[in-house]
């Protein structure tokens, strides 16, 4: 009768939600339930996946083909296509948006928004997050800003024409960009989005360190909520800086202060130190997610426990402590002394050395195991090989001397893709089809899945190993027609190619959005364990009821228990399975005073 | 005690948390966000030193351009307020809902939790208030995020003793002046209606007592907080 | 099809290709030992009914190796490029010998200012060429970029040189040419819309054409 004790006067609406039926809206849309913002977000941020991936077509039919006019693009206006052919302004809105959407609006809200809102709760073993209405809010601001950010497509001028970096003083001077509304919606966008982010990532701090159940120490959680915890602590000191870079955007842009003006004794480097300074920990944020999620799905693919447990969660701590000693790197061109350049250099170079602790480790746990290749697993093995590339051709821009040439070309795009497509989405890929039947109670077709996964890397890697190769040629970033340069002619076949073999990438994806919706509705029935993995969330029914546990349930052993000599003839022993020889373990007292 | 009953109870705070912080979740979360406000302030405070070191003119003197000795009031207003809050805290603590309670033998009555909470929100309120007073005038005169107006009084000043005023870096000036103050007006804003919220909701309804007074104990670590942050600012944009 | 670098056309072509390839070796070796792990482990681990995986979380000294290993290839990397990095771009490593020219940068063209006889820069007989860029082979130039808008950044492909102009600063990039003949000098950062037509034509000369280049160029020489 203990928690009788504990309990409160006020605030019984939670409670009472849980047993009254709720309308649609207050189920659905309205919805506190961690689980169902998690799928909001899902929809919303694979919607805005595909905006990117549309913009990233235009993209590619330009370089493969300037000057011939874009198939369908007579239903664009004048402003962007003349006669059909895009024209210069559109080209650099479409990079520059293409670089948004991929970056604020769908990679970045389908591993933290998704991934963390679902999981943690679900992982650790609490009932919801710490904050439930603040974390419906979370979901709220980024729709907002996700609909602000797409507003700027139907205003005067269109959007930002400066990358999504949006360098000033091209961006802080609408008489030089071309663009006023534009830039004015994007750095409202992002001050929203960056409180919808820190409302996230309080609430996954607070929810981790105190909301475990019982015997959840630790060094017992799984690794996915050890780097989605790492990464709320990198997004919360992070978009700060972010929004108040935007906040000082947004006034040179329209209050007239000249804070990126070089003419009126504002700095143009400036900008660049605060947006590399969120931008490099906005790198991890979008990668740790991925390699916290793949860890649990390659330990449950070999049916063996992770290797190195603690040096990987090592590894993610030491990852996201570099991550903000390393901004320098995206400047080294920038006029930045190169005494610091030095120091960012070494600083650079050190980050591969966790990351190959990550990918050997991953290696080391397959090493023996008894692999068991569903999608998941095969798009887990995806991604460990393309982080490998992507991971690789980092150091070559890291090595100064070599960034030289290389930088601000194609080869940088090959690289962030390898790392950005290569690696979170494959890792996404897996994620979405490993907690399907958590979220929907089915389970998404296999045969389609794997052919969706040997086509997709057979054709990504089509698409971006050349764009290496491309890069070392020297074509620059974000140019709109290479062919004007004679030392680039040469290599405008390879161009074609790329081009071909990025539509061929963009149809695949058909597959999966197909897969996706048709599962929800005509898919398997999954069982409650479809994985037979250890994780808390599978104690419970597909789809899990809001309020996940009806008891706070116990924990009595680490994540990855699998083919442990305890667990008999089977090869996976659960954290909540206890078994004879496992005591209950004692909840910790109360904060003190309360 | 059914199984409902005991799932009611677990999810709310306090959580059975183990091991975690020691901390009741709100108390952690307004930790976790003062982090980021710190961040937040960081980038803004940060930025004005590298263009303020980095101008390629001195900035105006202290006190040329600026109100200093309305400030410093409005300074000691919000450090008042600051010691309200902490007198809130300890009353609520103690026990005292009330708002003022005459004790035998004194002159003075004693304040409750009604009373030094109002006591801060106004203080707060009224450092709001001289703010926008302080930006009326400073527009008045010709002093704009963009720098000095032309043919405002300021402008002419500026003229007449380029050195005094900075004239060379007045835009730099105006920029970070109005939006460091500036947010850190917000932020004061958004505290008192917060406070002016729980004054409504919790403080008049009694709901608060030395066993539960965690709205008090959230509000007033996020009110110290602007507090900080606003000598910070006073120090470094109008006195130095 | 060009599969590799441009053709080297400075002397910092020699030490960067070189870096590029070690780079290549190491990480080539590193890509190859991982892929060939993973593929070996997919093939001779796969599952099989009755098989069980073999219980282990981890090894203490495999972590050691490969956290070691990396982390001196790592700093030595370091080293070897910061030696290069400082002579490329260090401010204390520009010749004394070298010629000095003006390049203004600006939406989208490149004007490039000449010292003209007397060889300096800021006297009368400075003359500006827009998107022409001459030099001398074998003779070390350092160019002063300055911008007068956004951020530019001067790129030669061939030369191995890259550098942003950036408004309200000055800064100076050195190179030596060691090829003759007509190359192109691009803009590398977004400068708006027009940043893919920011071009301009380079000239590398023997000294003597030089020379008569720029006494053309005095004599109010046709652009």
């Amino acid at each position: 009768m203990t928690s009788v004790a504990h309990a409160r006067p006020e605030g019984g609406a939670h409670g009472a939600a849980h047993h009254a039926p709720m309308s649609f809206w207050r189920k659905y849309i309205f919805s506190t339930d961690h689980k169902i913002i998690g799928i909001q977000f899902l929809f919303v941020s694979l919607f805005f996946l595909l905006v990117g991936g549309l913009l990233a077509m235009q993209i590619r039919w330009q370089l493969g083909f300037p000057g011939k006019p874009l198939p369908g693009g007579g239903i664009l206006p004048e402003s962007m296509v003349s006669g059909g052919v895009i024209l210069p302004e559109y080209y650099v809105q479409l990079v520059s948006m293409h670089g948004t959407f991929m970056v604020f609006f769908a990679i970045m809200p389908l591993l933290v928004g998704v991934y963390a809102n679902f999981l943690i709760p679900l992982k650790i073993g609490a009932h919801d997050m710490a904050f439930p209405r603040i974390n419906m809010a979370s979901f709220w601001l980024a729709l907002l800003a996700g609909l602000i950010m797409t507003a700027s497509f139907f205003v005067p001028n269109g959007p930002i024409r400066s990358g999504w970096t949006n360098y000033a003083p091209l961006a802080a001077r609408p008489d030089l960009s071309g663009v006023t509304v534009g830039q004015m919606l994007w750095c409202i966008s992002i001050v929203v989005l960056g409180l919808s982010s820190v409302m996230g990532s309080l609430n996954y701090i607070t929810t981790v360190i105190n909301h475990r159940a019982p015997g959840m120490t630790w060094f017992r959680m799984p690794l996915s909520v050890w780097a989605l915890f790492i990464t709320a602590i990198l997004g919360v000191l992070a978009l700060p800086v972010l929004q108040g870079a935007a906040i000082m955007l947004l006034f040179d842009n329209i209050l007239g202060t000249h804070f990126f003006d070089p003419a009126a004794g504002g700095q143009a480097l400036l900008w660049q130190h605060l947006f590399w300074f969120f931008g490099h920990p906005e790198v991890y944020i979008l990668i740790l997610p991925a390699m916290g999620m793949v860890s649990d799905i390659i330990a449950n693919g070999s049916r063996k426990p992770i290797f190195g447990y603690h040096s990987m969660v090592f590894a993610i701590i030491g990852i996201a402590f570099l991550g903000w000693i390393v901004w320098g790197h995206h400047m080294f061109m920038s006029g930045m002394n190169p005494t610091l350049g030095s120091t960012f250099m070494v600083s650079t170079l050190l980050i591969a050395v966790p990351s190959a602790i990550k990918v050997f480790n991953w290696l080391g746990t397959m090493w023996r195991g008894n692999l068991r290749f569903h999608v998941p697993m095969l798009n887990a093995i995806g991604f460990v090989s393309m982080f490998t590339i992507g991971g690789l051709s980092g150091i070559f821009m890291a090595a100064t001397p070599v960034d030289i040439p290389l930088h601000d070309t194609q080869f940088i795009v090959a690289h962030i893709h390898y790392v950005l497509f290569g690696g979170s989405l494959f890792a996404l890929f897996a994620a979405i089809t490993y907690w399907y039947p958590k979220m929907f109670g089915r389970v998404m077709n296999e045969g389609i899945g794997k052919l969706h996964f040997f086509l997709t890397f057979i054709f990504y890697n089509m698409t971006f190993f050349p764009m290496h190769i491309i890069g070392m040629g020297g074509q620059m970033r974000r140019i709109y027609d290479p062919t004007i340069y004679d030392f680039l002619k040469p290599q405008q076949p390879l161009n074609v190619f790329i081009s071909y073999s990025a539509f061929a990438l963009f149809a695949v994806q058909i597959l999966f959005a197909f897969n996706f919706l048709w599962s929800l509705k005509f898919g398997k029935k999954a069982p409650q364990n479809p994985w037979d993995d250890n994780g808390m969330e599978w104690s419970l029914p597909n789809p899990a009821p809001h309020g996940n546990w009806e008891r706070t349930p116990n924990v009595y052993r680490g994540p990855y228990e699998f083919s442990a000599p305890e667990a008999g003839d089977k090869d996976f022993l659960p954290q909540f399975l206890k078994l004879p020889t496992d005591r209950d373990p004692v909840p910790a007292p109360l904060p003190a005073g309360h | 005690m059914t199984h409902a009953t005991q799932a009611l109870d677990q999810m709310r705070p306090p959580y059975p948390a183990e091991p975690g912080a020691g901390v009741y979740s709100n108390k952690l979360g307004m930790w976790v966000f003062l982090a980021s406000d710190v961040m937040f302030f960081t980038a803004l405070i940060g930025s004005y030193i590298v263009l303020r070191f980095g101008a390629p003119g001195e900035w105006a003197r202290p006190g040329a351009v600026l109100n200093v000795p309305l400030t410093a009031v409005n300074t000691f207003l919000l450090i008042c307020s600051s010691v309200s809050m902490v007198k809130a805290y300890a009353a609520i603590q103690d026990g005292k809902k009330y708002f003022l309670r005459p004790v035998p033998g004194k002159l003075l009555r004693d304040g409750g939790l009604k009373f030094w909470l109002l006591v801060t929100m106004i203080c707060g309120a009224g450092f709001v208030s001289v703010q926008v007073v302080e930006y009326i005038k400073l527009v008045g005169h010709g002093f704009t995020p963009a720098g000095f107006r032309e043919g405002s009084l300021l402008a002419e000043h500026a003229a007449a003793d380029p050195i005094k005023y900075g004239a060379t870096v007045a835009g730099l000036y105006g920029s970070s002046f109005f939006t460091m103050t500036g947010f850190h007006g917000f932020h004061v804003t958004c505290g008192v209606i917060s406070m002016t919220y729980l004054y409504f909701t919790k403080v008049l309804p009694e709901k608060y007592s030395p066993q539960d007074y965690r709205g008090i104990e959230v509000i007033g670590l996020y009110w110290h907080f602007v507090d900080l942050v606003w000598i910070i600012l006073f120090t470094i944009v109008y006195l130095i | 099809m060009r599969w590799w670098l441009p053709d080297a056309g400075s002397t910092f072509a020699g030490p960067i290709d070189g870096l590029f390839l070690a780079i290549l070796i190491i990480t080539g070796i590193a890509l190859v030992l991982v892929e060939v792990g993973l593929v070996t482990f997919v093939i001779r681990y796969r599952g099989r009914p009755g098989r069980k995986a073999f219980y282990t979380h981890g090894s203490t000294r495999a972590e050691v190796i490969w956290t070691a290993i990396p982390a001196v290839t790592m700093v030595a990397l370091g080293l070897i490029s910061n030696h290069y990095w400082v002579l490329i771009k260090d401010k204390k490593s520009v010749p004394a010998n070298a010629y000095h020219l003006g390049v203004h940068a600006k939406q989208f063209e490149w004007q490039v200012t000449y010292p003209g006889a007397d060889e300096k820069l800021g006297t009368t007989d400075d003359f500006t060429v827009r998107n022409q860029l001459h030099v001398i082979v074998n003779q070390p130039f350092a160019v002063e970029l300055t911008s007068e808008d956004v951020i530019h950044s001067f790129f030669v492909p061939e030369w191995r040189l890259k550098q942003d102009a950036v408004p309200g600063m000055h800064i100076t990039a050195w190179f030596e040419a060691t090829k003759t003949g007509e190359f192109e000098l691009g803009c590398a950062e977004l400068c708006g819309m027009g940043h893919y037509k920011m071009r301009a034509r380079v000239f590398v000369h023997t000294p003597d054409e030089y020379k008569a280049w720029v006494a053309q160029q005095a004599a109010g020489g046709t652009e």
